[in-house]
């Protein structure tokens, strides 16, 4: 029996007191947990981040754990994922991390349907650089390098994972603990690129999207009845943001993954096939 | 009257016939000159053999050196008159000899052919009688034409050809950045010693287009010959400047598609066809070469195709053109020819790549294609990427997970890749990385090639790691580096560089068949299915050697972590200034610690050629080596030693090996295709030493022998 704090490792954790980072660390570690309850090995799971306060996440989880650099979250899950199946890869990123220096990915890993999962610490502003604008900013928003307000509008990142093909699209919340820990639980079972956008409130650096701001807001789809199958009703859900933010999966579906399209090493993991030996000869006649 | 043959010094060989006397592989700068093109369009005047002779006499004696390649005449004479020449060419070359007063070394062979026979082919020149020609297995055939006329195909398919019948080929290619139209042109030099490089002249152009002829022509070398489509330009001494050439109009399209009724593309097979027709060589080796190129239904229209334009020739052109081919046997000895690139993926397939990922990046985009076309039997997964920072990420992440990972770009890619590869060094990740040159800066000129990136990637990414940069100079060092490179990589858990450029990569070369067991598989301090030690397993472990050992994830009893950030052994994150320096000098003990292995081991870490005692050491790395090697055989030609040592590893730097020789040498050259003498430079930084001068090229493309050479006797 895998506990919480068989999960814990000797470091400090730096994070700021009442940082929606600790929501989501607590979610996945009970999500790990409960997984771990069934089938998962503790030696499977693999976790990845990228650079920013999410970062650290590696730090503070004792599983095997690769902390990357800025943005590149999903090339290194999914050189991982590929070399190794039985593994469970989880990708832990920031907003600015995956959104703005690693954006080029999102799309390719959703639409490659790679067997990974994605959980994107969104807090809508730059924090261990202490507070600057990123792409999920909202409008207006004022920080130290947009002080007269941003005059961008923000992306949309879950729309952008529906359109991009994705197979499993959500939004959590770092506020509610117990919702955030069933999607990551759902996400890691999904067969195919699993997605979480989490609302993860910053306590240091942005005074408008607090714990408060979001409470008043945010509300489950599942309690809506929202069908989960209908890419098109789930982008209408996407564009929703103001007075009512929704929760929740948005859309999933099953689709084979990147490497079910590799039949030749369905077998066996890379990383356990026997490399000592291989016949070149045929290579070498061909030549001839 | 039977053949007889003499064999001289320095490999020339005469052959006295009935009807002729032919006096092979003789250094073109002694008799006859690829140089004299240069000179009769220099003084403007039109070629003949008369005028060339006299200037190249005249250059002889006033000790013009003359590069070039090596040449054969052939002085076509009737029956008995044979020896009223031989006759006045011994007394004219008896004659020459007591002029400089040393009568007893008449007969001593090489000088018979150094002094007395020049002047007397020159007579026989001059009076009329005589007429240059014939080489047996020596030949530079250049096919051109535009892009997307399957010129590099047929250049291989020829190249091929030749090898079956036993004879030693080098290929290279010349392109430009696009799809159809432009020019380009394949080179196949074929001999029966073995060829490093292209030669500096051409003795047979296959224009496919006019361009190519106006483009060509003047590399052509006497009474060299050109295949060319005759409804495409009419050529004649006057277009052409020349008179010496041989011209061999084809109506090559028309047959192609108004008799034969195939497609236009065909062109290319008619015209090899008609090479091989040309060069008195087997057809039936071109047939064979195409049968395992096509399908059977392509092949088969090809093989027709290649048999009219045989035909075509045996029947309209009935004076032999003076080159042949002959195919020796060579059961049970065959060799293979590849390129640079395809050794590189063979290598890295032996060597078990599993993970290999690549953005396509000119000259680096052929191991690609050639691993995704041994992607399935070799069990591996190769991935096109969305770019270069996504193709080192993943490799990172295979690499992590325990694969043997690769990917392979050039200059800008590899910018790309920097903040990747310092990654990998950080966290002690195995990767390796293929950085293929080609001309910079920035996108410069994509198909050519350089020797630019040699500081860059020694540097590349912020702070201090260690990293090994090897750079191959020949097809065969493509393979057997590449297959070290995975063992060097995983044994010390760090990112190696193989550094090639577009010539190595793109040219081709026959070569032994290689050694499978060479190299073997070592994967190090690698700790599988379980981690039994009493103490809790640590990723980056501070050991004596700076080696830690190496669990994947998925290791029972262990916990993997690695970090970018600066990390504690178990791979948390740490700003700790003691850990901060104990990590730094771990990392990079396992430099060390590789250089001593390459010692101990007696790893190629440079390679020596030619005599110890020379009056000059060559010194350089990666892919001029194949016209050095090249160049050194002219100069030995005329008398003039060099040596030659290849830095092989640059990174670590083989400082002792590199001192013995150089420390030992009374002048010494660095050899480079780049403008600063990037090699130089780290010798003096290495040896507290300058090189003595430096020969440089750095217009994109690779040096050819015969000009190497001049400008190391400019030097000399």
């Amino acid at each position: 029996m895998v506990t919480l704090k068989d999960l814990e490792t000797p470091k400090k954790n730096t994070w700021c007191p009442g940082c929606g980072n600790f929501g989501i660390l607590l979610a996945f570690k009970r999500a790990l947990v409960e997984l771990m309850e069934s089938s998962l090995e503790r030696e499977q799971v693999v976790i990845v981040s990228g650079i920013g306060c999410h970062g650290k996440t590696v730090n503070y989880v004792d599983v095997n754990g690769f902390h990357g650099i800025h943005g590149r979250v999903l090339p290194l899950a999914t050189g991982i994922k590929l070399a190794n199946p039985e593994l469970a890869v989880v990708g832990f990123a920031g907003d600015a991390d995956q959104y703005d220096e690693g954006w080029d990915h999102f799309s390719h890993a959703i639409r490659r349907n790679i067997d990974i999962t994605l959980i994107v610490h969104d807090n809508q502003v730059l924090g261990l650089t202490t507070g600057q604008t990123t792409s999920t900013s909202l409008l207006g928003f004022k920080t130290k390098s947009t002080p007269l307000g941003s005059i961008t509008p923000p992306l949309n990142p879950i729309a952008h994972a529906l359109v991009s093909n994705g197979t499993f699209v959500a939004r959590g919340f770092a506020g509610n603990v117990p919702h955030l820990q069933n999607l990551i639980v759902q996400a890691i079972r999904h067969r195919g690129f699993s997605y979480i956008d989490v609302l993860q409130p910053c306590v240091t650096f942005n005074y408008l999207n607090t714990y408060q701001w979001f409470r008043e807001r945010v509300y489950a789809l599942e309690e809506e009845g929202h069908d989960q199958t209908d890419r098109m009703n789930a982008l209408e859900k996407s564009i929703e943001w103001g007075d009512k933010i929704p929760i929740g999966i948005f859309y999933k579906e099953e689709r084979p993954t990147y490497r079910d399209n590799l039949p030749h090493v369905k077998k066996k993991p890379l990383t356990k096939m026997p490399i000592e030996k291989i016949d070149i000869t045929p290579l070498i006649e061909s030549m001839k | 009257m039977a053949r007889s043959i003499y064999q001289f010094e320095h490999g020339h060989r005469a052959h006295l016939d009935a009807d002729a006397v032919s006096i092979t592989n003789i250094p073109v700068n002694r008799y006859t000159s690829s140089v004299y093109p240069q000179l009769l369009r220099r003084l403007n005047r039109p070629p003949n053999i008369m005028t060339f002779m006299l200037f190249h006499n005249l250059a002889v004696l006033l000790k013009i050196r003359i590069y070039g390649q090596r040449c054969h005449l052939t002085v076509k004479m009737m029956g008995p008159r044979i020896l009223t020449f031989l006759f006045q060419g011994f007394i004219f070359g008896f004659l020459h000899c007591c002029c400089k007063s040393v009568i007893e070394r008449i007969w001593s062979e090489k000088n018979f052919l150094n002094s007395g026979f020049r002047p007397f082919i020159a007579f026989l020149v001059v009076t009329g009688r005589g007429e240059i020609g014939v080489k047996v297995n020596e030949l530079s055939v250049l096919i051109g034409g535009e892009a997307g006329a399957g010129i590099f195909r047929s250049g291989f398919l020829f190249a091929k050809t030749c090898m079956r019948g036993g004879l030693h080929v080098f290929g290279t290619n010349d392109y430009q950045s696009l799809i159809r139209g432009g020019h380009n042109f394949y080179i196949a030099r074929v001999d029966d010693q073995e060829v490093y490089s292209q030669g500096d002249y051409i003795d047979l152009l296959i224009a496919l287009n006019a361009e190519t002829v106006m483009l060509h022509k003047d590399e052509l070398i006497p009474s060299g010959g050109i295949i060319y489509d005759q409804d495409d330009i009419t050529l004649d001494p006057k277009t052409l400047g020349r008179k010496d050439l041989k011209l061999y109009p084809i109506p090559l399209r028309n047959i192609v598609r108004k008799e034969l009724k195939e497609s236009p593309i065909m062109t290319n097979t008619l015209a090899l066809g008609s090479a091989v027709a040309l060069l008195d060589y087997d057809l039936s080796l071109l047939e064979g070469v195409l049968t395992d190129t096509f399908k059977a239904d392509v092949a088969e229209s090809n093989i027709r195709v290649a048999r009219t334009g045989h035909e075509y020739i045996k029947k309209n052109f009935t004076d032999t053109f003076e080159y042949r081919l002959e195919k020796k046997d060579v059961t049970g000895k065959e060799r293979i020819i590849l390129s640079g690139n395809e050794a590189v993926g063979l290598g890295a397939i032996k060597a078990r790549c599993k993970f290999y990922v690549a953005y396509p990046m000119t000259p680096s985009t052929g191991v690609l294609h050639f691993m995704v076309a041994n992607e399935r039997d070799s069990e591996m997964i190769v991935m096109q990427p969305e770019g270069e920072i996504a193709a080192v990420n993943m490799a990172a992440g295979a690499a992590f997970a325990g694969a043997r990972a690769m990917t392979a770009t050039s200059g800008g890619g590899f910018c790309l890749m920097s903040e990747g590869l310092g990654m990998t060094g950080m966290t002690e990740t195995p990767i390796v990385i293929m950085v293929a040159q080609r001309t910079g800066p920035s996108t410069g000129l994509p198909t050519y090639t350089s020797q630019g990136d040699l500081r860059f990637v020694i540097h590349a990414s912020q702070g201090e790691f260690p990293r090994v940069v090897i750079a191959p100079g020949d097809i065969e060092e493509c393979f057997y580096e590449t297959m070290r490179a995975f063992n060097w990589a995983e044994k010390y858990q760090i990112p190696v560089i193989l550094l090639t450029d577009k010539y190595l990569v793109e040219s081709q070369m026959s070569v032994e068949p290689f050694e499978e067991n060479r190299v073997k598989i070592e994967r190090g301090n690698l700790v599988t299915e379980e981690y039994r030690e009493e103490e809790e397993y640590k990723k980056h472990k501070i050991t004596e050697t700076g080696i830690s050992p190496r669990a994947t994830p998925s290791t029972k009893g262990a916990v993997v972590r690695t970090n970018a950030d600066e990390h504690d052994e178990r791979g948390l994150t740490s700003e700790d200034p003691e850990i901060t320096a104990k990590m730094i000098d771990k990392r990079l003990r396992k430099l060390q610690y590789l250089a001593m292995e390459l010692e101990e081991r007696n790893v190629d870490t440079t390679k020596f050629y030619g005599p110890r005692e020379a009056e000059a050491t060559l010194v350089s790395w990666g892919s001029t080596k194949g016209p050095i090697r090249e160049a050194m055989k002219l100069l030995e030609e005329d008398g003039i030693t060099v040596n030659y040592l290849q830095i092989l590893y640059l990174l670590p730097f083989p400082t002792t090996r590199t001192e013995e020789i150089l420390g030992g040498s009374t002048k010494t050259m660095a050899i480079e295709n780049n403008k600063t003498s990037q090699l130089s430079s780290l010798i003096r930084e290495y040896l507290l030493k300058d090189v003595d001068h430096k020969i440089l090229k750095y217009d994109g493309r690779p040096f050819n022998p015969g000009y190497l050479a001049q400008r190391i006797r400019e030097v000399l």
